[in-house]
């Protein structure tokens, strides 16, 4: 089942000279349980795709589609409704709150949307557990390190019952085991049914995903073939 | 690979059979270099003549020979590990070729021409993150096997993602004809031979 769709989605910023197309028509489609990484060099667009998909700005042209129903229909509670229910944000620098505990930071989308606090403390702890965090909920997120602050943005992010995660070079500042540490994770959640869209100039973390999209100068020009199994990679004689 | 060191770090530990060896080799390698019975034992014969290791019997060739390393060959396996690969040959890589001369063949977009090497290597990049996923949890050998192969590819697509910044720029912005300059000190290239 397709959670995101995006069809001939276009970005404009600036006017005149200074026009910049930063989308333009681009489509795309996410089932859920999969990983799409968006790749491209800075400027491409990439970021300007996930926080439209995110509902979190407006195209100038074109649609995007969430479990089948258009933004573009949606008022702004609606649309604030699905932010808050529907889709989970992962950043480069983490964004926790560091007044609040672990458990407090990744409680707040549920306490945020209604639910008591309480039953919002016993779903995060559920999450943490399913993630290998249960020993980190009583910390504050400076006690952490920094693999460890973005697993915990992870975990707040497909609390609930989230279908859609998008992350923003979830692995940037991290070295390379947090990294891939940060990448199971995502992609453990996608094994839940979880859709996702990883955007990523690294080829690495663009690895762990079903699909990669190319973004070049603001159009998606080129994306992998389903990969081929294990097996083609380790059949004698082929390496040398 | 030298087949002849992997047989000597594995004799390190003591004394092995041909067999043996062949299958701790294809182990400690993440099975990724597979290597037949054949190879093993003339690699082991060529070991015994030059003094690396000794066999416990006479006459007997048969999958249940064992050997041993002597001390020269300890000296050996000890000096090899110390000793960097040669990875200061100039580059003479066919994709570096593809997009050098990519640039200078009209009708050809190079960019065009980056995408699809990135493309395919990106897949690759796939295939042994699967691997990775699937299996390198209980097999660290088979990990670090593939943490190479993910490395060396990502440092392709760097490259290329290098190499299409700046074929972008100098697009923008066409370098001009260098003024008559101080003539630069000749550098005389490093002939490197390879063993």
């Amino acid at each position: 089942m397709t959670v995101l769709e995006l069809r001939g989605v276009s970005k404009t910023y600036g006017q005149g000279a200074a026009k910049v197309h930063a989308l333009a028509g681009v489509d795309l489609s996410v089932d859920a349980g999969s990983m799409v990484a968006v790749m491209g060099p800075s400027g491409s667009g990439k970021s300007t795709l996930l926080t439209i998909a995110g509902s979190l700005e407006e195209p100038d042209g074109g649609e995007v589609l969430i479990d089948g129903h258009p933004l573009s229909g949606m008022s702004r509670n609606a649309k604030a409704r699905l932010r808050r229910r529907t889709v989970g944000y992962v950043f480069q620098d983490f964004n926790l709150l560091p007044g609040l505990t672990v458990a407090e930071n990744v409680a707040l989308p549920l306490e945020l949307d209604g639910m008591s606090a309480r039953p919002a403390r016993t779903a995060a702890l559920g999450v943490l557990n399913e993630l290998g965090l249960e020993g980190r909920a009583a910390r504050f997120p400076d006690e952490l390190s920094g693999g460890e602050r973005q697993r915990v943005a992870i975990a707040r992010a497909v609390i609930g019952d989230r279908r859609l995660l998008l992350a923003d070079e979830p692995s940037g500042a991290l070295d390379s085991v947090n990294a891939e540490a940060v990448m199971r994770m995502i992609h453990n959640a996608c094994k839940r049914g979880v859709a996702a869209v990883v955007v990523t100039h690294d080829a690495q973390l663009a690895s762990w995903a079903d699909r990669v999209v190319f973004l070049r100068d603001g159009r998606a020009v080129d994306q992998t073939s389903p990969p081929a199994g294990p097996e083609s990679l380790l059949t004698p004689g082929q390496i040398q | 690979m030298s087949i002849r060191h992997a047989l000597l770090a594995l004799l390190s530990e003591g004394p092995k059979y041909g067999l043996q060896l062949r299958e701790e080799f294809e182990a400690r390698t993440g099975e990724v270099w597979p290597l037949n019975v054949g190879q093993v034992y003339t690699t082991l014969q060529r070991l015994e003549r030059d003094g690396l290791v000794e066999s416990d019997g006479a006459g007997d060739d048969g999958p249940q020979k064992g050997f041993h390393i002597t001390a020269d060959g300890e000296a050996e396996l000890a000096g090899w590990l110390r000793t960097p690969p040669d990875l200061a040959s100039p580059p003479r890589d066919e994709l570096v070729m593809k997009v050098l001369v990519a640039v200078r063949v009209p009708g050809i977009d190079v960019h065009e021409v980056i995408q699809s090497h990135r493309r395919y290597l990106v897949e690759l990049m796939q295939q042994w993150t699967r691997i990775k996923e699937a299996e390198a949890d209980s097999d660290l050998s088979l990990a670090l096997v593939v943490d190479s192969e993910l490395f060396r590819l990502d440092a392709v697509v760097r490259w290329l993602d290098a190499a299409g910044g700046r074929l972008k720029r100098a697009a923008a912005d066409p370098p001009q004809p260098a003024p008559p300059a101080l003539p630069l000190p000749r550098v005389r290239r490093r002939t490197i031979t390879r063993r």
